[in-house]
């Protein structure tokens, strides 16, 4: 009988994934494969061609999601990186504090966040407003709706999911350890690439994974922040949904969106995720 | 290289700390001198300066005051990856995402020495920590004495001028422990490198060093071979803290010749060698072993004392004695067990206790 307990005890969690995640995506297929429009009803074909027909007509904005989420997750990992690197071995006492900061963010809604990013970079706003005044600037000069306002937004939204799994594989290392490399003729660069590194690996793959997926898809930086060369597909699945009552078409960007990341994660994690890396740093 | 000149010189080495605003003191002015090719222990209590001061020969901390000497020449301001030293860590710090083979390659690969010598040398090594074979494996996959070894290896395979070592044995149990003990003094004589051991564990200092420097409160109290340490402590602290000793404490009563004759109580008459006036209260000290317990008052020329057996325990090659002294001192008496493993005296009966005048020692 109590072999059992522990699988008893998980069946909460069995339940919970099954009916958020199992039903939806299982609907969500199943709705993918339907032919019709919201007036004469949705019936179920088994019809790819919804398939088809989404990726011909929208691989544009598939393509530069997969590119700004890619470019924004390149810029987190630079920027986040050394900020980890500080907070774990620098901060000293003051450690909780700066990841605190790290998350104060988060108090504030996403969308709101997002919003105040426009009015920081508005044309004629504090900053360029400002800086046009003095002359700083020409006239012309503006960010918002370009392409790097969308990829600037999405890195200062996602960065704190680059930091922390970094943060955290970091804070693993032992101290002994890299007192070890320096110890053995290792200088203080050849330290960092040869142990620090390496292992904190685990927490880049992490970090990657929490920001390019979540970026990728994201709709709401490009809505607020770009312009209508900007369009990326999370923008198109929520029209398609929402306004336009596509729902096949939708449901059918969604699954191929998925299927991508899905495959993508699978080759990164071939390449990354093993112990092949692990040792080719060692060399 | 001229035989005069010592592997390793501290000069009046000082280490201030700075804790809640308050200047502390971990080492307070150590010199020493450490012979090349000899197996030396910092020995003492945790909290003691021996790892602070380790650390400054290693070249992670620098001296607040005093210089470091690596083969006579002046490295205090030298870091860790350009001194000729290495070290075997207390937890062996080995890299976790390397094997065994990488670990201990990693030194060689840094001073950019040739594949084929790094690829020599790290089998020769491997070979004299009996590793071999094993070069594929990971640190986690291993147990601790391999563990250690491998972190053994990692320091030895680039022939340092010294090795450090800080409490390398501390991790492992009491078997593999001694096991490592032989171990390490047969590797030492076999790649003749100077060893500097970081220890609290006496009797692991006793067993393998050539000299011992005993450190109390940032300052070293006593530095001699291991056997003048046990036998002759130079001061209360080494006393007490290398094997188990009795503090004893009386007046001077007369001097006979080289011998002071102390009184404790009415018929105790310690002699004990050593120089003070007649009146002067002096501490001295004598080992277990040396004390010989009997119902029957000894002879005349030894030392003698009265007492009272309390605790008797049975300890297998030898039976320990608490023996209580008038004045309520406790002595502690080893008797070997002999052929006849019977006890000479029982708890509760009045004994005599004995020992050469030569077997005891004023204190400072």
């Amino acid at each position: 009988m109590r072999r059992w307990t522990p699988y008893w005890l998980a069946l909460p969690a069995w339940l919970w994934l099954a009916i958020f995640l199992v039903v939806p995506i299982a609907a969500m297929a199943s709705v993918s494969l339907t032919t019709g429009n919201l007036i004469d009803g949705f019936a179920q074909t088994f019809s790819v061609s919804n398939y088809s027909d989404a990726i011909a007509k929208y691989s544009t904005q598939f393509l530069r999601s997969l590119l700004y989420g890619g470019i924004a997750t390149v810029i987190m990992l630079v920027l986040g990186y050394p900020v980890a690197y500080w907070i774990a071995f620098k901060a000293g006492h003051r450690k909780s504090m700066f990841l605190f900061l790290l998350l104060l963010p988060f108090f504030v809604s996403f969308v709101l966040r997002t919003i105040s990013w426009g009015f920081l970079l508005a044309d004629d706003g504090i900053l360029f407003g400002t800086l046009k005044g003095w002359g700083l600037l020409p006239e012309g000069f503006h960010v918002l709706a370009t392409t790097v306002a969308v990829i600037g937004g999405l890195v200062y939204n996602f960065l704190p999911f680059m930091i922390l799994p970094i943060y955290v594989a970091l804070e693993r290392v032992n101290p002994t350890v890299i007192e070890a490399a320096y110890d053995l003729y290792a200088s203080r660069f050849a330290t960092f690439r040869r142990v620090v590194l390496p292992l904190s690996l685990p927490g880049v793959f992490a970090g990657v994974l929490m920001t390019f997926v979540p970026a990728t898809a994201d709709p709401i930086n490009a809505q607020v922040l770009g312009g209508t060369g900007n369009t990326m597909i999370g923008n198109i699945v929520q029209t398609e949904y929402l306004v336009n009552s596509n729902y096949p078409t939708a449901s059918a960007i969604s699954f191929t969106l998925m299927a991508v990341l899905l495959i993508g994660i699978f080759i990164y994690a071939r390449a990354l995720g093993t112990e092949n890396v692990l040792e080719a740093a060692a060399r | 290289m001229p035989e005069d000149v010592p592997a390793i010189e501290l000069d009046g080495v000082v280490k201030e700390y700075l804790s809640h605003g308050e200047t502390v003191q971990a080492v307070k002015g150590v010199s020493l001198t450490i012979g090349e090719g000899e197996f030396f222990s910092l020995l003492g209590p945790s909290g003691c300066g021996k790892t602070t001061t380790m650390r400054m020969i290693a070249g992670f901390e620098e001296p607040t005051k005093g210089l470091v000497k690596l083969l006579g020449q002046d490295v205090t301001d030298v870091p860790p990856n350009k001194r000729d030293i290495n070290m075997v860590f207390q937890s062996y710090a080995l890299f976790p995402h390397m094997n065994v083979w990488e670990n201990v390659a990693f030194g060689l690969r840094r001073k950019k020495v040739a594949e084929a010598e790094i690829k020599q040398r790290v089998g020769d090594i491997l070979e004299i920590v009996d590793l071999t074979g094993r070069e594929k494996r990971r640190p986690r996959e291993m147990s601790g004495g391999q563990q250690q070894r491998v972190a053994l290896a990692r320091a030895l395979v680039n022939r340092p001028r010294a090795l450090l070592l800080d409490e390398p044995l501390g991790a492992l149990d009491l078997k593999l422990r001694q096991q490592m003990q032989t171990e390490l003094k047969r590797i030492q004589r076999e790649v003749g490198i100077t060893f500097v051991y970081v220890t609290h564990d006496q009797s692991e200092a006793l067993t393998m060093s050539d000299r011992i420097a005993v450190m109390n409160d940032g300052l070293v109290e006593q530095l001699a071979a291991p056997r003048e340490i046990y036998e002759r402590p130079a001061s209360k602290f080494v006393a007490g803290f290398i094997g188990t000793s009795n503090l004893l404490s009386g007046t001077v009563d007369a001097a006979d010749g080289d011998l002071l004759v102390v009184r404790l109580g009415e018929q105790d008459r310690i002699l004990v060698p050593g120089t003070a006036a007649v009146g002067d209260t002096v501490d001295l000290t004598v080992r277990p072993e040396k004390i010989t317990i009997s119902t029957e008052q000894p002879e005349a020329g030894l030392s003698m004392v009265k007492g009272t057996v309390g605790e008797l325990t049975y300890l297998g090659t030898y039976n320990s004695y608490a023996v209580a002294l008038a004045d309520g001192t406790e002595i502690t008496v080893f008797q070997q067990n002999a052929i006849d493993s019977s006890t000479t005296a029982e708890r509760g009966d009045a004994v005599w206790l004995s020992w050469r005048p030569q077997h005891s020692y004023t204190l400072s």
